[in-house]
């Protein structure tokens, strides 16, 4: 701690603070365009100058470290003259066109020339001009604006670990961009639109569409993936403008991942279902709520009446919220069925017990570990903001290992990546095991009959080396892992490593499924049954929440056919597919994210309410209310709420009454090798695009647009796979998977597993297609037009 | 007089001065022959040169033995010892010719230097169009390396130095030694904010000593006769010979090695004095960044770094650019704005955008569109500049036009007031803008 | 123009004799710090593909030395020596500055493009000469000078620039 002073101001601070660290803790205001408390230090827009005494020039805040007895002056004539210089720099060349950029109002030039510029220039040359540069649907470029204080150059190199923008020229002449035209392929792209100190980068969405003092900021949490990032909703009327991030340093501290900034495009989209209606005669008719409801309830007692009480199913989005799982499945208990789930993806449950599914880390334990193993995750699109933590980490020195059907570039330093198919994944995992035991035969006899033949390799040993050396260590069993029909062995083993390596376990949830997972929306038998069984059972009576089958299932054909085939089905949802169209019977539009109250628990455990920012859109009503009336009229005893919260302290109750979740002891037995395949056959390895996650995030336009959700429309190849296939040169592909059949556009890619065949899931292609990891047969295209 | 050539230039009698053989014939290498056997202790070496007073040749003017102390050597890993030879400050042209005609010594001085704080690699950042310098200075490397003096366990001492050349390619900034540091790393050529210094925090973020190349080339000559026989070639604190490039309106333009502290009177003789028919009207005396010197005051002043600061401006890397009686200062001021203009790196926002207005204002006065207002508005624009930066350069570009306008503004005003010029010109005048 | 591989594996890029070229440069500097070479790998490849880059070839680079692309064209575009556009055969670039002025150098100018009938940044229509106004180029006491393709001429006179330029095939 050194003793400085700042405009007469004693002040106590870190040595290793920079003044501007020292003047911002003490809430001493001093002018910054490069400087920013995530990035590294630029010190070039030069606007923070500042009087030190016995320095004999202004000298940067941002870049000048604190010394004992330092006196500093922030708006004494040799700083204010300073910092006036820098404006009128800066604003010779700026175009002044306030009036028509999106910045205006909310623009750190325009505020800070306030302050520090004059009335009337004195440069009366000629300005400056940029060309724009196309770099994708998601930002804005007006590059005449650009003052190039290089914060987007900077986040791209050290948080985005991409540097796709860059300034090219030198210069009154240098210019920010990519150069060669291309869209950003960060996830995290968004951001750059807040680090702009101007209107160079903003929201291309949000083009010309609001000015930022008609709007009002509203909190909230992003649903869409387990990290439950901090939000502002900006709302003018009754309308979603805008999502920017919320400031919360042990979440998500400044960033958010392009798919929470702009998701709420979808709010608006015409699918949207904002009318009651029922199905007569095959014709889908507008009603009132009270008839719809009526239906409903009506519908689902003829079909348990005749059928019998379990046959309904209930099947629920993660995204709900905690209090929408917790109506949902109370009033279908009430209803006299268990079959209700939300782990709509999962193929293998067997492990449901264990205490692993509850781990909760910090987003700080992620960034604080010294080695990480992913097991099956493709973590930059799963959770975004944990690939950043990840990557935080790797910078650190912590030691990445990736075990993975495909690879794909991390953007941070790793040890290795491993691209195998299932059997070798397998494999791997028992083989790190049994080095571990090795090391610490502390492991039970039935682990130890288990893996009693397994001879670890090389690659194992060294995993496991680097594990058991590491003093937090963490292993991520990521969503390709959990979907897999193996998955349950998968997570135990993993969980077993863990033990014996003394680190975290995170079975990455998926969205808001933490939350789910203590509401019991989940069958009596969760560790025997799941909506993948239900859905082969083929359930006489549907209701489902924000659930579309043919995108939010692991087997889009088995759930397509359950649907057809459904007596009544009741869709409790918040956009119209081609699915809810044509097999409904009832559909309740449901209120969205921004629209309802609630509370999301993420991966850190934490319970993170929010409230509705706008009025749900046309007649639209939230979750929790929509339950509450079914249970009313279903007669289903306590169900008074009057407000969510009722709903939130109710379960709070519940569960400090309820014991700790018992550990299941799940030991896999075996055989537990994949099915047998021949060699024409390839393992389909499938998981979800990034933008294709939920019913919002498919109906935003701009996200679809995005050269990363136009990918997951093509089926990749390792090349050596391709050539025994005698696919080397073929362009699209037939896939075919039992009665499915799917032409698709092939790319080989040498980062996809041997054997197998990568198509990510739910998209209009794999709709088309069976279960994921399951087995399919390829042909080309062009040799079947020719047969 | 003293004997002039004594230092970088001692081997220029020779037919082919560059050559090993005519290197050796004036003691090249001995000096690190004798370092190596004796094991010299690197203090000792620390301590010659501070005694010698040798003051760093590339403008700055910072005592190199001091620099040189600044070096943790006996910190573990890897350091560098860095040549600047990215000459090109306008008026400047005097490493081009030790590299061409003496590029041994040079070699020498970075080997001794490596020893000295402890390095065991060198990188000679070449300006990218010296193409016939790198060839000479790669040439040389070859036959020193052939002789031993290079590689693992350099005559049998363990010592171990390798010498690289890395070529620029066309930026004066790179001549700032951290915009050098990160051209060397493979990046633009952005000068870094000090601190940390490139001392502790350097090439490849580590230590790193930076010097030009003829204060290299001195050390071999100081070593080899003593630090007391250089300081005495020059004046107290102003050590040794220095090469002065006589360019401009001068009979003679040319690299002269002279003691330092010689009148600049003496100096111009050398140089065959003015043209004929024409007055001495002022002289920039350290390269187009230092500010510039009436005659009057000039013929009064010694050529040392103590001499030239008196006279209001600096010593700078020794480029005495002469201008006679015919010359228009406000064309040779617009002349070297738009050289800072043109060379700004883009970084600062305030010599990102002034070094522009400041070319555009003077031009617009050079060309008879001058307005009333435009003089203090300069000299206010360059103050905004002058200090307000990363790197000196906004201070180079500020100075020129502080001094011209503080020496010479009845020529700027008689432009504004005219539209043309006060001094006969021998070109018709044009419209004209450069770049 | 030398024939070069501009896509596919890294092993297989340029061509045999650049990759060399290009390897014994990256050696210079310690591991891991192959970016540095790009400068000397830059001018490598200006040479060998009639004397400019173009994109793909920088993206190629960026692939050789495992930089971001957008690394190596700020590097491309910072330093005056590399030509993004193709140009005349032969580059002559003329110092004017302040030393090179003093001296005569505007009657050098006017000269040149009177001779070879073109401006500063601009090439001759056979494609021979391109002709630039270049900064300082460190040949002060040789002013007024000129830099022809990799050949300092120093002390010119529009007969001197004659003779050099006649002398170019």
């Amino acid at each position: 701690m050194v003793n400085i002073e700042i405009d007469g101001i004693p002040l106590k601070v870190d040595s290793s603070r920079m003044i501007i660290q020292a003047a911002d803790e003490a809430g001493i205001d001093i002018p910054r365009f490069c400087y920013h408390k995530k990035l590294s230090i630029a010190a070039n827009c030069r606007m923070c100058l500042v009087e030190v005494d016995k320095s004999r020039k202004a000298l940067p805040a941002c870049a000048t470290p604190v010394t004992e007895g330092m006196k500093v002056f922030t708006h004494s004539k040799v700083a204010i003259q300073a910092q006036r210089g820098v404006m009128e720099f800066l604003l010779i060349n700026h175009p002044l066109d306030c009036p028509i950029c999106d910045q205006g109002g909310e623009c750190e030039l325009q505020d800070l020339s306030l302050g520090y510029g004059k009335g009337i220039s004195r440069f009366s040359e000629g300005k400056r001009v940029v060309k724009d540069k196309n770099i994708g649907p998601l930002i804005q470029t007006e590059m005449t604006r650009c003052i190039h204080c290089t914060r987007c150059v900077r986040f791209g190199t050290e948080i985005a670990g991409i540097k796709e923008l860059g300034a090219t020229g030198r210069g009154e002449h240098m210019e920010i961009g990519t150069y060669v035209e291309h869209s950003l392929a960060s996830e995290l792209s968004g951001n750059i639109i807040d680090l702009c100190p101007v209107g160079a980068l903003t929201s291309k969405p949000f083009r010309y569409k609001a000015r930022a003092w008609e709007m009002q900021a509203h909190p909230s949490i992003a649903p869409h993936d387990a990290v439950g990032s901090s939000i502002e909703l900006h709302v003018r009327g009754n309308e979603v403008m805008r999502v920017v991030p919320r400031d919360n340093e042990s979440v998500n501290e400044t960033w958010i991942s392009d798919r929470d900034r702009f998701s709420y495009l979808g709010l608006k989209h015409t699918d949207r279902a904002d009318k009651p209606m029922i199905k007569q005669d095959g014709v889908w008719q507008e009603t009132d709520w009270q008839t719809a409801l009526e239906h409903t309830v009506n519908g689902l007692k003829t079909v348990q009446a005749k059928n019998g009480q379990d046959q309904l199913l209930g099947l629920m989005s993660p995204t709900a919220t905690l209090e929408e799982g917790y109506l949902f499945q109370k009033w279908l208990r009430g209803l006299g069925t268990q079959h209700i789930d939300h782990r709509l993806r999962l193929q293998s449950v067997d492990d449901a017990g264990e205490a692993y599914w509850q781990n909760a880390l910090t987003m700080a334990d992620i960034e604080d570990c010294d080695s990480v193993l992913l097991i099956g995750s493709n973590i930059r699109s799963e959770a975004p903001m944990v690939g950043h933590r990840i990557r935080q980490a790797a910078l650190n020195g912590a030691l990445i290992n990736e075990i993975n059907f495909l690879k794909r570039d991390l953007l941070m330093p790793v040890q290795r990546q491993w691209s195998v198919n299932s059997d070798t994944l397998l494999q791997m995992l028992k083989g790190i095991a049994v080095a571990l035991m090795k090391l610490e035969p502390a492991a039970n006899g039935e682990w130890q009959h288990y893996l009693s033949d397994i001879r670890p390799g090389s690659s194992e040993q060294n995993i496991a080396m680097q594990l058991a050396n590491a003093t937090a260590p963490i292993l991520v069993v990521g969503a390709l892992a959990n979907q897999h029909p193996q998955a349950a062995t998968i997570r135990a083993l993993a969980n077993l490593i863990c033990t014996m390596s003394q680190g975290e376990l995170l079975v990455l949830p998926e969205a808001n499924s933490r939350a789910l997972h203590l509401a019991n929306v989940l069958p009596a038998k969760p560790n025997s049954e799941s909506a993948t069984g239900y859905w082969q059972q083929k359930k006489r009576a549907l209701v489902l929440f924000d659930v579309e089958p043919e995108f939010d299932s692991a087997d889009p054909a088995t759930a397509s056919a359950a649907m057809q085939q459904a007596g009544f089905v009741v869709a409790i949802n918040r956009f119209w597919s081609d699915s809810i169209r044509d097999h409904a019977d009832v559909i309740l539009p449901l209120a969205a994210f921004a629209e309802t109250s609630g509370t999301f628990i993420g991966l850190d455990g934490q319970w993170q309410s929010f409230t509705g920012a706008v009025a749900p859109r046309g007649d639209s009503r939230p979750g929790w209310k929509i339950l509450r009336v079914l249970g009313n009229l279903s007669n289903v005893p306590d169900f008074d709420y009057v407000a969510s919260t009722d709903i939130r302290d109710e379960i709070a109750d519940s569960l400090t009454a309820d014991k700790q979740t018992q550990n299941a002891h799940f030991i896999p037995v075996e055989p537990d090798t994949f099915a047998e395949k021949s060699a024409d056959h390839l393992e389909l390895i499938s998981d979800v695009a990034m933008y294709r996650t939920d019913s919002l995030l498919r109906r935003s336009e701009a996200l679809q647009l995005t050269p990363e959700n136009q990918q997951a429309l093509i089926a990749r190849m390792h090349p050596d796979t391709a050539e025994k296939m005698d696919l080397a040169d073929a362009e699209r592909l037939q896939i075919s998977q039992g009665e499915c059949v799917l032409e698709v556009a092939l790319l080989l890619d040498k980062d996809i597993a041997q054997g197998c065949l990568y198509l990510p899931g739910a998209t209009q292609n794999s709709r088309e297609l069976g279960a994921a990891f399951g087995l399919v047969t390829v042909s080309p295209v062009e040799a079947l037009a020719d047969a | 007089m003293q004997q002039l050539n004594q230092v970088c230039f001692r081997t220029l009698h020779f037919d082919q001065p560059w050559t090993l053989e005519n290197y050796r014939k004036v003691g090249g290498y001995k000096v690190l022959e004798q370092i190596l056997g004796d094991k010299t202790r690197q203090e000792d070496i620390i301590e010659q040169i501070k005694n010698s007073a040798l003051r760093g040749r590339g403008g700055a003017g910072f005592p190199t033995g001091l620099k040189w102390s600044f070096m943790p050597r006996k910190m573990p890993g890897a350091k560098y010892i860095v040549c600047n030879s990215d000459e090109g400050e306008p008026g400047t042209c005097k490493d081009r010719d030790i590299m061409r005609y003496n590029p041994h010594q040079l070699i020498e001085g970075m080997i001794i230097a490596g020893y000295t704080i402890g390095a065991e690699a060198g990188y000679n950042y070449i300006r990218g169009e010296f193409y016939e310098p790198i060839e000479r200075f790669e040439q040389a490397l070859v036959e020193a390396r052939e002789a031993g003096y290079l590689g693992k366990n350099i005559l049998g001492s363990g010592f171990n130095f390798e010498l690289h050349t890395h070529p620029g390619a066309g930026a004066y900034i790179c001549g700032e030694e951290t915009a050098l540091l990160e051209s060397l790393e493979g990046k633009k050529g952005q000068p870094r904010y000090k601190p940390p210094f490139p001392a502790g925090y350097g090439l490849y973020g580590r230590p790193t000593t930076i010097n030009n190349t003829e204060t290299l080339a001195s050390v071999p000559v100081i070593l080899q006769h003593g630090a007391d026989w250089f300081h005495e070639l020059g004046t107290p604190n102003n050590g040794g010979q220095k090469i002065f490039c006589m360019t401009g309106h001068v009979n003679k333009p040319g690299n002269y090695e002279v003691p330092l502290g010689m009148p600049f009177a003496e100096l111009l003789e050398l140089a065959g004095g003015v043209r004929e028919g024409h007055q001495l009207k002022a002289v920039i005396p350290g390269g187009s960044s230092t500010p510039v010197v009436p005659a009057d005051v000039m013929m009064q002043t010694e050529m040392s770094y103590d001499g030239i600061g008196k006279a209001g401006s600096m010593l700078g890397a020794g480029s005495v650019i002469v201008m006679d009686d015919s010359t228009c200062m406000v064309k040779a001021l617009e002349r070297i704005a738009y050289f800072y203009y043109e060379e700004s790196c883009g970084q600062c926002t305030p010599c990102r955008e002034g070094t522009g207005w400041l070319y555009r204002v003077i031009n617009r006065i050079e060309n008879g569109q001058g307005q009333q207002e435009d003089l203090d508005r300069l000299i206010d624009v360059a103050e905004n500049i002058n200090g307000n930066t990363i790197c000196a350069l906004g201070d180079a570009a500020a100075a020129p036009v502080i001094s011209f306008i503080k020496h010479f503004r009845e020529e700027f005003q008689y432009h504004i007031d005219h539209g043309c010029c006060m001094v006969e010109q021998d070109e018709p005048q044009g419209l004209r803008q450069y770049g | 123009m030398t024939e070069m591989q501009l896509t596919g594996p890294r092993e297989q890029l340029f061509t045999a004799d650049i990759r060399q070229r290009l390897d014994s440069w990256i050696a210079k500097y310690p591991p891991g710090q192959a970016q540095s070479a790009v400068i000397p790998a830059l001018h490598i490849l200006q040479e060998h593909h009639d004397g400019w880059l173009s994109k793909p070839l920088m993206q190629a680079l960026a692939v050789y030395l495992d930089m971001a692309e957008i690394s190596v064209y700020e590097v491309a575009t910072f330093y005056t020596m590399y030509e993004l556009e193709p140009t005349g055969r032969h580059k002559i670039n003329l110092c004017t500055n302040i030393s090179c002025q003093l001296c005569g150098s505007e009657k050098i100018a006017s000269h040149l493009q009177r001779k070879l009938g073109i401006g500063f940044g601009e090439t001759t229509s056979d494609g021979k000469f391109t002709l630039r106004e270049v900064e300082c180029l460190g040949a002060c006491v040789g002013a007024p000078m000129l830099l022809l393709d990799k050949q300092y001429h120093e002390h010119l006179t529009p007969a001197k620039v004659d003779a050099i330029l006649d002398g170019v095939k």
